[in-house]
Order: C-alpha cells, then structure tokens, then sequence
C-alpha cells in the first residue's frame, strides 16, 4: 500500500512546478497550462485524502475543480484569442497597455 | 506492486512536469502537460477513484488539451520565446522562492498528524459511481445546479467575447 505521504509528496512537487512555470514562463499559452499543472496537484491532493478518510466528498470537491478549470480554460482562451487580435503577440512582457 | 506502479507513475507525472517547463515550443508543451494528465488519471485509479479517472482522461485529456493545441496552432504561438530578458535578476528570485515553497510544503506535509491507517482494511468501494452519484444528487444537489449556471456563464462569455472582435471595424 502507498502511504499518503508519498502522494502528497508528488502533489506538492508538481505544483511547485506549476509555480516555477507561471514564475518563469512568458508565454501566455505555457502559463495557463502551468495554471492548469497546479488545478491537477490540487486535485491529487484531494483524492489523496479523500481516500485517507474514505469520504466521497474530497471526490466531490475535484468534480467541481473539473467544471470550474474547464470554463475556465474556454474563457481564458478566448481572452488570449481577442488579445492576440489586437497585439498580435502571447508574450506576457508585452501585453503592457495599462503600464503607468 | 502498487508502490512499483506508483513510483513509475509519479516518476512519468514528473518527467511530463519538468519537460512542459523546459520546452521551447509551446505545442511540445501540451503534448508534456497531456502526458502528465494520464499519469495523474493513472494515480486515481491507485486511490480507488474509478469516476474521476474516466472525468480526467474526457475532461483534461481529451477536451482541454484539444482547446490548447487548437489555440496554439490558431494563433501560431508555437515559436519560441526570445531569450531577452528584460528583468535578468527575476528568474533565479522566482526558482529561490518556488524552492522555498517546496520546502515549506514538503516539511509540513511529513510533519503533520500522521495520516490514519489507510485502505488495507479500507472499503475499495467507497468511491464508486454509484456512491458519487448518490452524494451529487442528495447532499450536494445544489452545488451540482450551480455548475450548469458557471458552465452556461462561460459559453455566454466566449459567445461575447469573440463578437466584440467581430462587430469592432477597425480590428
């Protein structure tokens, strides 16, 4: 059997991934996938538990995580889209419309 | 066994991670990120979560990398990012900081209440579809509701946002 604190573990280094990614990464596509990374580790982490306590619930909450990723992701793509209109660019340094 | 299939497992979700970071190209990106998907699907398989594995593999996998690639190919971002740096002193800030936050969460998680003994005597059924169903549709029926509201929210959204492109002569 796994202990939990491997899955945990895993959990944990995978979203500090996602971090590095939003951290270090300038393209805007390669963010919303890192955000996407850090969703997953989350969600891990809740089946992880869910699992430690055998209660369906933590399963619940990563079924509403899905939704809510999903829509986000179709509007956050859409955003892109109509930036990428106007600035014909995904690179996050030059998406500086409102600088002071 | 199980810890053989989790080790290799973790160590594809890893390997997935580390290379949608360090890929140049933002195509090869999704095709990494798609594979750490199927790695973590795997993982809800081993955590007896047979709904989620099936809701991961249609959701993530199949929908959500579709939407990346299709948007990645649209506006032909694939190229790489020039290697300018505006501020050069940020990167090594952002991986200090990103390694503290591993520290911090790697001390705490082994640290804690010691997890209670799991799943040798655990019920393996506990998270079936039909358990799940159950609890969806009685103690969190509204919630549920609320979801069709998001997700009716979102299509609206996209819907609107793409006609504002369309209807502004000058773009």
């Amino acid at each position: 059997m796994v202990p939990t604190s491997y899955y945990i573990l895993l959990s944990a280094l995978l979203f500090t991934f996602g971090v590095v990614g939003v951290i270090t990464r300038r393209n805007a596509l390669v963010l919303f996938m890192s955000v996407e990374l850090m969703l997953n580790s989350a969600n891990l982490a809740l089946v992880t538990f869910a699992m430690a306590r055998q209660d369906v619930a933590g399963q619940i909450v990563v079924f509403f995580v899905i939704v809510v990723a999903a829509a986000e992701v179709a509007v956050g793509l859409a955003l892109l889209v109509a930036i990428f209109r106007t600035k014909r660019t995904t690179d996050v340094d030059e998406i500086n419309a409102l600088r002071g | 066994m199980e810890l053989i299939i989790f080790l290799i497992t973790a160590a594809v979700a890893i390997v997935g991670a580390a290379a949608m970071l360090l890929s140049p190209n933002a195509i090869h990106s999704a095709i990494f990120l798609l594979i750490n998907f199927v790695a973590i699907s795997v993982l809800y398989v081993l955590l007896y979560a047979p709904f989620l594995f099936a809701i991961q593999l249609i959701v993530y996998a199949g929908a959500i990398i579709v939407l990346f690639l299709f948007v990645v190919m649209l506006l032909g971002a694939e190229r790489a990012e020039d290697a300018r740096e505006r501020f050069a002193w940020q990167r090594p800030l952002g991986l200090t900081l990103a390694a503290t936050l591993l520290g911090l969460i790697g001390y705490i998680a082994l640290r804690g209440p010691a997890p209670e003994a799991t799943a040798t005597v655990a019920d393996q059924q506990f998270a079936s579809p039909e358990r799940i169903a159950e609890a969806l549709f009685t103690t969190y029926l509204l919630p549920f509701e609320i979801t069709a509201f998001l997700l009716l929210a979102a299509v609206i959204g996209v819907v609107v946002l793409h006609m504002s492109g369309v209807l502004r002569p000058e773009t």
